[in-house]
């Protein structure tokens, strides 16, 4: 098909063909009865098709497969419990600005509303999911859908993009005519940055001596990073990452104080707190970041460069708001910036990070500490793309893991979606196969999805699993330890499941390891087996993830190691 | 306080939806809503009367101008529009007071627009104040249903929002 011309296909072809007008590739997806003609027509086509175990999954190896490689991810499913069984992995998406497009399948025309077999009001459900969705009333609107949901969920703020298709509009014959150009009256990004704001911004960075960057995951999504840190450098100001923007400069910069936060570095804590002007780039003041609101960084002046408007001042109070895109704004930005007088800041900075390291201690020679672990992945895979489930794992894998690229660090920051981890790395293993990809999950996340082994080695996707097993629900457990006076209501999750066996049952590649010797070997021989693999790792069940702010606290009123 | 919004909408089904649920979801208060298509058939107005301070109102014009379906969001609030709503009163009357209701409308400009043994209907269009204002006079006599359509407005002279 060229555009211009038109031929006459039914609506479930034309869908097809619109999507490889778009560039599709993969999609990921689990037919069912109202989306039976869409499978039809996909079985004589090229687009490849990953049938997964779990429609939830679908969503997620969509996300994986759209942060891995910056496209847009595809998932596909049935109406009803198919559709319903996409909203976690689509809200995931949703709060970390993912694009993506999920299709769905839903009853005839004539039956919505009758509460027809596996119908369910998708569109309704998915409203305060996604960026914008669609019910397809007519075959002939969807070469104009399918183009404007691609435009929508890949421009200004990424997100996610509902296509909900009746069966019989699949079914319909249509004209098909794929349009070159999308018109949206109601939705025009900004992406270049306002000249005045930026100017006022190098006027705010020229009087500042103690200035840092604050750097989200819109740096990312932007393909930022070079600017991000062009800008570091040309100013001497340090640098401080979100968890959604772990990876965008690398850890080992000597400018780059760590993540910010919760559980952030002390040092890139006491670094904001200290500031008198923030740099925020992409980065949202998620609670999670900020802590008490109130006592945020009190002396800060704060610039905010975000695509978003409704984030400038959404949390914090900004004094030179910049809308638009993160890498054009860092590109002008630097033509009107030069060093600051910085100098003592960066010392003191540097003084902060030899007192407060990160760090943790053995209990005994035997036990394996998590932190350890996630050291040795990042020492045998240098160059890995590190996804995670949620929990106290994730953390560490923020924490140890020595990121080099950026979208090598892959996780639920928004959402908090426990299962994230395994299927997202399959989308990411997909989307970037000379990858090595690495799934660090914890015994609980990893239980969330765990039958999409069965997925990965039908498919021969060779991602490795590193479970840390401490036989609880670990996060949890430490708030129970810290806050809740160490009961450990419900927590406790020990002997659930042999996971050695469990990968075997499935196919994969399945090892154990108890003592801190057998660690390394073992993550070794998963990740060169070539196959799916799991490595099921016995760690210390009572460690904890330090430092940590304590919720509704400022974020220099933090718990450290040595405190407890 | 409150702040009178004038949001342009693409006439598609949905969007109201799209519109109320962003409201709720984000813990937004909807005073008044009234919604119509407007001289383009294509798009609809729909006036939202919100309560809150700056920030509130900063927020929701941000979030409403981030619904695809949302071409343009205006606050036209104060002095500079024509604010107006339409309400029908079906107040109890009998031989005794229908002279006297007759009256309070005459005052309201209002209108009858029904009349039956045992009550009567009015209609009147009017600011806020003005309805609350004849609501009160009628009360007296016995209420049994009213009807209200929300706050619609407009700004004066030749701007256009």
């Amino acid at each position: 098909m060229t555009t211009g011309s038109t031929e006459k296909v039914n609506g479930a072809k034309a869908l097809i063909k619109c999507l490889e007008k778009e560039g599709v590739d993969t999609l990921f997806g689990y037919p069912g009865g109202q989306i039976i003609p869409f499978y039809n027509e996909l079985y004589d086509s090229d687009l490849r098709h990953i049938l997964v175990r779990h429609e939830q999954a679908a969503a997620h190896a969509a996300d994986g497969y759209a942060r891995a490689t910056g496209k847009t991810g595809v998932c596909v499913s049935t109406s009803g419990p198919g559709a319903t069984n996409l909203v976690t992995g689509i809200a995931t998406a949703y709060m970390d600005s993912v694009p993506i497009v999920a299709l769905t399948g839903q009853v005839p025309r004539p039956l919505i509303g009758n509460d027809a077999f596996q119908e369910a009001d998708i569109t309704g459900i998915t409203l305060p999911i996604t960026k914008h969705n669609y019910l397809v009333q007519d075959a002939e609107e969807i070469p104009r859908i399918v183009k404007e949901a691609f435009h929508i969920a890949s421009t200004g703020r990424p997100g996610p993009v509902l296509i909900d298709l009746p069966k019989d509009v699949q079914n319909i014959e249509i004209d098909l005519q794929y349009p070159d150009k999308v018109e949206l009256r109601g939705y025009k990004p900004t992406y270049k940055g306002n000249t005045q704001q930026i100017k006022r911004a190098a006027e705010e960075i020229a009087n500042s001596c103690r200035p840092i960057i604050y750097a989200g995951g819109g740096v990312i999504s932007s393909n930022a990073s070079a600017e991000l840190v062009e800008l570091a450098e040309t100013l001497m100001a340090p640098v401080t990452t979100t968890l959604m923007g772990i990876s965008a400069i690398p850890t080992e910069h000597p400018l780059y104080v760590g993540m910010l936060g919760m559980h952030g570095c002390k040092y890139a804590n006491y670094a904001v707190q200290e500031s008198d002007l923030i740099i925020a780039v992409g980065a949202r003041f998620d609670d999670r970041v900020t802590g008490k609101l109130e006592s945020f960084a009190p002396n800060a002046r704060v610039i905010h460069i975000d695509v978003d408007p409704a984030e400038i001042s959404k949390n914090v109070k900004v004094h030179v708001p910049i809308v638009g895109d993160a890498k054009q704004i860092l590109k002008s930005l630097i033509k009107y910036i030069q060093r600051c007088n910085s100098a003592e800041w960066i010392e003191k900075i540097n003084q902060w990070k030899k007192e407060y390291p990160l760090a943790y201690r053995y209990v005994s020679s035997d036990t394996i500490m998590p932190q350890f672990v996630v050291e040795q992945i990042s020492e045998v895979c240098k160059d890995a793309i590190i996804v995670t489930e949620v929990g106290q794992h994730q953390m560490w894998a923020a924490q140890y893991f020595k990121y080099r690229k950026p979208r090598t660090f892959l996780t639920s920051g928004g959402l908090g979606t426990m299962g994230y981890g395994l299927p997202a790395a399959m989308g990411a293993k997909v989307g970037k196969p000379d990858k090595t990809v690495i799934n660090i999950a914890g015994d609980g996340s990893f239980q969330m999805n765990s039958q999409e082994l069965a997925t990965l080695v039908q498919n021969d996707i060779p991602v490795v699993s590193v479970i840390l097993n401490n036989g609880y629900l670990g996060m949890v457990r430490q708030w129970q330890e810290l806050f809740y006076d160490r009961r450990y209501s419900h927590t406790f999750i020990k002997g659930s499941v042999d996971f050695v066996k469990l990968a075997e049952a499935y196919g994969a590649l399945g090892l154990r390891a108890e003592k801190p010797s057998e660690v390394r070997p073992a993550i070794e021989e998963a990740v060169g087996s070539g196959r799916p693999a799991v490595v099921e790792v016995i760690v210390e069940c009572e460690a904890n993830v330090y430092p940590m702010v304590p919720a509704g606290a400022a974020i220099n009123e933090i718990i450290d190691l040595e405190e407890h | 306080m409150k702040h009178t919004l004038a949001v342009l909408v693409e006439n598609k089904s949905g969007v109201l939806s799209r519109v109320a649920s962003l409201f709720s979801r984000r813990g937004y208060n909807i005073d008044s809503l009234a919604v119509g298509v407007t001289e383009d058939p294509d798009i609809s107005r729909i006036t939202i009367v919100v309560h809150g301070d700056d920030h509130v109102l900063e927020q929701v014009t941000k979030q409403l101008n981030k619904l695809i379906d949302v071409i343009k969001v205006s606050d036209i609030g104060g002095d500079d529009a024509v604010e107006r709503e339409l309400a029908l009163i079906k107040v109890s009357a009998d031989v005794n007071t229908r002279a006297e209701i007759i009256q309070i409308a005459n005052i309201f400009r209002a209108r009858i627009v029904d009349v039956a043994p045992k009550s009567m209907t009015v209609e009147v269009t009017g600011d806020e104040s003005k309805i609350q204002a004849i609501e009160k006079l009628l009360r007296q006599f016995g209420i049994k249903e009213m009807v209200r359509t929300g706050k619609i407005a407009m700004v004066r002279g030749p701007k256009k929002v």
